[in-house]
């Protein structure tokens, strides 16, 4: 019952075309100055927690696999993984050019005062060699490398969520939505990872 | 940047809303692109309740940040964590009949209504700096009378050394006061010189027109030396103390959040530098300022503080 390769093509455009829904809404508002008292923290937000929805469901795809025995959720593993960067990407960029105004000055005095900021760039640096190495090819050249480099995603997720928390001031609902689907999700692969384990023990 | 000001010119002589708002919307098309300019505006007169309310001393000759933007960026905890969220459900609050419990080292203690009190404290506008704990700030026209001037109406004894205010507690209209986050109700505290010093206001009003509930209606402090956690909403008791009040943020976070709570880009906040601040309604492409010490205020305020390490007592 599943489409064919032309399906799943056209399918894939569609996932793409959604993906930068979030972005065209902002850059609508962005241009019809509709973005609130506070148009770069709006951009800046915005773009973040897309970038986390985004990780999110990247790293959520594969072990909805494992739960629904279904292969295809792995289909959209890259192109999730590379809208998160994306958006992580827009995140940094308004961060630097709008709420920094490029100024190395406001740079040294804000970012080493901020936890939450460190916390972030490292995430942002986490993410970068994953994209950077996210082709086919690169995959191949890798071998077993790639898959180990690209755990870091893991680690990425976790100190994404620390970055939000460390932000916030008192109400942690949101980051703790994050913080449960990040705990479920690895939760779900170290499972799967001990009971492979111990598979191979028995046998 | 402080102007002192014995002006008596009205709120209403400046410019009519409708031309300003016009022109604001003119030039804020024009400019939205382009970078490194500031919605530039003057005077803001209005057709409210208190239109024609008299320009009080002190009031800075700044540029005011839209009222927009005022009303839809506000930090009401005890509504929603979210800026915008309260603008909406603020407005479930009923602030009429008002009163306010007067209580503590004082000669008159007791409960007096709103109105009585607005009777005995006729209302100036003030244009004010506005600089939150999370580094941004605006410019409002606030509409309120001295602190000071109401305060000594209730004869506060000699042992009255500072003063609390305390935030309605209704939990049936303020949904965020059903859950943690902080210690409800909301308190802040002032030593009894802020509280007396003729900076400090309590407000009832802004934009020649009464108080937006989601800004603090009926009746809030502004202490506009300090970062704007301090300056408590919607009112319900004043209590006169001998020992310094636990305040709602300090109880949260004592090493973020001091009692003194002075504007100061010296002293970080322990997550973030308090060095800039964004001006809410500044274009895309406006640098952060530069924060002032005491917001400003420092010519007026800076000697309630001179022999103390602002960076212990922050």
């Amino acid at each position: 019952m599943l489409p064919g390769k032309k399906g799943w093509a056209a399918i894939k455009i569609i996932v793409f075309l959604l993906s930068l829904v979030p972005f065209g809404l902002l850059l609508k508002d962005a241009i019809n100055d509709q973005l609130g008292a506070n148009p770069i923290e709006t951009l800046h937000f915005g773009f973040g927690d897309w970038a986390l929805r985004f990780l999110c469901i990247g790293l959520a795809l594969s072990p909805s696999k494992t739960v629904t025995g279904q292969n295809w959720p792995m289909r959209f593993r890259r192109m999730m993984g590379l809208f998160a960067f994306f958006y992580a990407s827009l995140h940094l960029l308004v961060f630097i050019v709008l709420d920094l105004s490029l100024s190395w000055e406001a740079f040294k005095d804000e970012v080493p005062k901020s936890p939450y900021i460190l916390m972030g760039l490292l995430t942002y640096l986490l993410l970068f060699p994953l994209a950077v190495t996210s082709t086919k090819k690169m995959q191949k050249r890798l071998g077993r490398s790639w898959i180990k480099l690209h755990q870091l995603v893991y680690v990425a997720g976790l100190t994404a969520v620390v970055h939000y928390f460390w932000l916030v001031k008192a109400d942690y609902t949101e980051p703790l939505i994050y913080a449960v689907v990040i705990g479920a999700v690895l939760g779900i692969r170290v499972a799967v990872y001990y009971r492979k384990r111990a598979k191979v023990f028995v046998s | 940047m402080l102007i002192k000001t014995k002006s008596n010119i009205l709120s209403s002589e400046i410019t009519d809303r409708a031309v300003f708002e016009s022109r604001r919307e003119f030039i804020k098309a024009a400019t939205i692109f382009s970078a490194g300019i500031m919605l530039p505006s003057s005077g803001h007169a209005e057709t409210g309740k208190y239109a024609d309310v008299p320009i009080g001393p002190y009031s800075a000759k700044l540029p005011v940040t839209g009222r927009e933007d005022v009303t839809s960026y506000t930090n009401y905890y005890e509504f929603s964590s979210n800026k915008k969220d309260s603008t909406v459900l603020a407005r479930a609050l009923k602030t009429k009949p008002w009163s306010v419990e007067v209580a503590g080292e004082v000669e008159k203690p007791g409960v007096y209504n709103l109105e009585d009190i607005l009777k005995d404290n006729p209302v100036q506008e003030r244009i004010y700096r506005f600089r939150c704990v999370e580094a941004w700030s605006m410019v409002v026209p606030w509409i309120g009378f001295p602190l000071g001037e109401m305060l000594k109406r209730f004869k506060p004894t000699s042992k009255a050394k500072f003063v609390e205010f305390t935030t309605i507690y209704n939990p049936e209209v303020m949904i965020g006061q059903r859950s943690g986050g902080l210690d409800w109700p909301y308190v802040e505290g002032l030593r009894i010189d802020e509280a007396m010093h003729p900076l400090t206001m309590m407000v009832t009003g802004m934009y020649g027109d009464e108080l937006p509930n989601q800004n603090g209606a009926p009746l809030r402090l502004i202490v506009p030396w300090k970062y704007g956690f301090k300056s408590i909403k919607a009112i319900v008791k004043i209590r006169f103390t001998e020992n310094m009040p636990e305040t709602a943020w300090h109880k949260n976070a004592p090493n973020e959040y001091g009692f003194y709570a002075n504007v100061n880009p010296e002293v970080s906040h322990p997550r973030w530098s308090q060095s800039r601040e964004r001006v809410l309604g500044s274009s895309l492409f406006t640098p952060k300022r530069d924060t002032e010490k005491f917001n400003g205020y420092g010519a007026e305020v800076a000697a309630l503080y001179s022999d103390m390490d602002l960076k212990q007592y922050f």
